[in-house]
């Protein structure tokens, strides 16, 4: 019976519930969005690391376990000593230079090299390096930015003019030549990291161990290690921020719910003065009140993990770069969510009815 | 049933007390139906919130079913409303969300009384209330007498040992408040349930054995 009390009050006002739901719904949106693009980010980086080919890779000493700038630089000599390793059959260095997104790099790359560790880039349009300033860039970067063979783009800093654009999967979305790199922003024979690639899958062990005994201070990782630590934890930014949308959505869910529920309260003196003329204590009216909350945040998540396949069509849309993945293991979190800031927001109003003088209550017009 | 002596109410209102009852004396027998009437300001309605629990007294003595309302908490004057005593109002007060036959489930609910099946006796004052067929409307699609007879329905639907109605045809024209009374008349005679009736209306104070005049806070007389 209360259940129905419930729904029909929630349907007795469709307007103000439908704006309800869809206020809660939107914030447990932007935290789904939010969390599923940085998961498809970082996925789509493991998924482009792998896309190198190389099996183990190595960064400067004193570099961040995961960094996704180049700030720290290797000497090129490091890489001729790197292949003169047993089982070593390939290495390349790569200079990273940041181009002001939070994960995009322009790299620097010897394309032979690099063609002969991933087995090469598939052309879309145009094909490899003619000028020093060419650029190759993949297909999302180059959606996303309108660009097409003969395009000239600015990116970090210098002018670049695109001679490729390839399908997207491999290390980086904007590839140079390593010497003009150099020139532009390093010194001549610095690399930010070392792609190795070893003869058999079964002596990557056994490369790696060795390479740690030659270079005990370098950060050395297989490339299972490092796409394992590529994930949101391993990037306290990235966590932070997450946690604070989090705070913002459980207060702006809160808010949302107390508005409704306040009013709610207010439009509904005279019945709830009837209940109390029944009989109703003040923990049923307030069971009541929390029960409508509740129901509201139930249909407000749904319609906020609705919504995130909507946001992820958009951003495949407008903002290919980013890759935004459905995260089902976040839905029962963002339920949660929903539901402490619905309580929340509805205690309050909750607690003003349950007090209501039974007398005023019944004479309010 | 009723044993009432020397009650008084005081309300605060800012720095001004305001005395609503100034010693009110009445005894009303089980199974009787007594009307009270008076004019705006007489203590009627004080005198109808407190028998129903809604307010406490000030002092003196009330006495309904054996038990002493002077003495009872918030919550035991929240079980007295659930249990022993039914409200009709002028204005229906039926929930607008629900439809009739649910606006006299939430009673038996609150009573905690959903899950036994309806009585023969209730059944029965259904088809008295002449609303059995209109029990899945809304109370918007029902008419003034329809709702005052939903609300008859839901204040007697837990068995209270008193009914107080106020201003009942308050809001109804000549051939509806004539129904509704008949209606409570019914109730009294066949079920012999006790009744208290305020009204302004004396034609429909006349439905009642005994009508008590009240005037600035004290019965008056008996008519």
């Amino acid at each position: 019976m209360i259940h129905r009390l419930v729904f029909e009050n929630l349907k007795h006002r469709p307007v103000q519930t439908l704006l309800s739901a869809i206020g809660i719904g939107v914030s447990i949106t932007m935290i789904l969005t939010l969390v599923g693009v940085s998961r498809g980010t970082l996925g789509d980086i493991q998924e482009r690391s792998r896309g190198t080919g190389a099996d183990i890779l190595i960064r400067p000493p004193n570099s961040a376990a995961l960094s996704l700038s180049g700030n720290m630089k290797l000497g090129d000599k490091l890489v001729l000593k790197v292949r003169e390793q047993p089982h070593v059959a390939l290495a390349t260095g790569i200079l990273m230079q940041s181009a002001g997104d939070l994960f995009d790099n322009i790299d620097g790359i010897n394309l032979a090299e690099f063609n002969q560790m991933s087995g090469g880039f598939r052309y879309l349009e145009g094909g490899p390096f003619q000028r020093p300033d060419d650029m190759i860039v993949d297909e999302d970067y180059a959606r996303s930015k309108n660009l097409h063979v003969g395009s000239e783009v600015t990116s970090a800093g210098p002018r670049w003019h695109i001679s490729g654009v390839v399908e997207p999967g491999k290390l980086a979305r904007m590839f140079a030549q390593i010497d003009t790199m150099r020139e532009k922003y390093s010194e001549p024979g610095e690399v930010s990291v070392i792609y190795v690639k070893v003869d058999d899958a079964a002596n990557i062990p056994s490369v790696l161990e060795n390479l740690r005994q030659i270079m005990p201070d370098h950060k050395i990782f297989t490339m299972q290690e490092y796409t394992d630590r590529v994930s949101v934890n391993s990037i306290p930014l990235l966590k932070n921020f997450t946690n604070v949308v989090i705070v913002l959505t459980v207060i702006w869910g809160l808010l949302v719910v107390f508005q409704t529920m306040y009013t709610a309260v207010l439009q509904r003196t005279r019945e709830i003065g009837i209940l109390k003329a029944l009989g109703a204590s003040p923990g049923y009216i307030l069971g009541v009140l929390l029960r409508e909350a509740v129901l509201l945040a139930v249909v407000g998540a749904i319609a906020g993990i609705l919504m995130t396949f909507g946001t992820r069509a958009l951003m495949h849309r407008f903002v290919p770069t980013l890759t935004q993945a459905i995260v089902p293991d976040w839905w029962w979190r963002a339920l949660l969510i929903a539901l402490t800031a619905a309580i929340l927001g509805a205690l309050y109003p909750g607690l003003k009815a349950a007090r209501q003088d039974a007398i005023e209550a019944l004479a309010y017009d | 049933m009723i044993e009432i002596q020397g009650l008084t109410k005081v309300y605060h209102v800012g720095d001004t007390d305001v005395h609503a009852l100034r010693g009110v004396d009445l005894s009303v027998a089980r199974g009787e139906f007594v009307a009270i009437i008076g004019p705006s300001g007489s203590g009627k309605s004080t005198l109808f919130h407190i028998l129903g629990g809604l307010t406490p007294p000030t002092s003196g003595s009330v006495h309904l079913d054996g038990r002493d309302l002077l003495a009872m908490t918030d919550s035991e004057r929240t079980h007295l409303r659930k249990t022993s005593v039914g409200f009709v109002f002028q204005k229906y007060n039926l929930l607008p969300t629900l439809t009739a036959a649910d606006n006299i489930e939430i009673a038996r609910h609150i009573a905690g009384r959903n899950n036994e099946p309806h009585d023969l006796q209730f059944k029965e004052t259904l088809r008295m209330l002449g609303i059995a067929d209109r029990l899945n409307h809304k109370p918007r699609a029902l008419s003034g007498g329809e709702q005052q007879r939903v609300a008859i329905a839901r204040a007697i639907v837990n068995h209270p040992a008193l009914l107080l109605a106020d201003e009942p045809t308050g809001n109804l024209d000549t051939e509806n408040s004539n129904a509704v009374l008949s209606v409570l008349r019914d109730l009294n005679d066949r079920l012999k349930q006790t009744i208290l009736m305020i009204t302004h209306n004396p034609e429909a104070a006349a439905f009642a054995h005994r009508i008590i005049k009240m005037r600035d806070g004290r019965v008056e007389r008996a008519v």
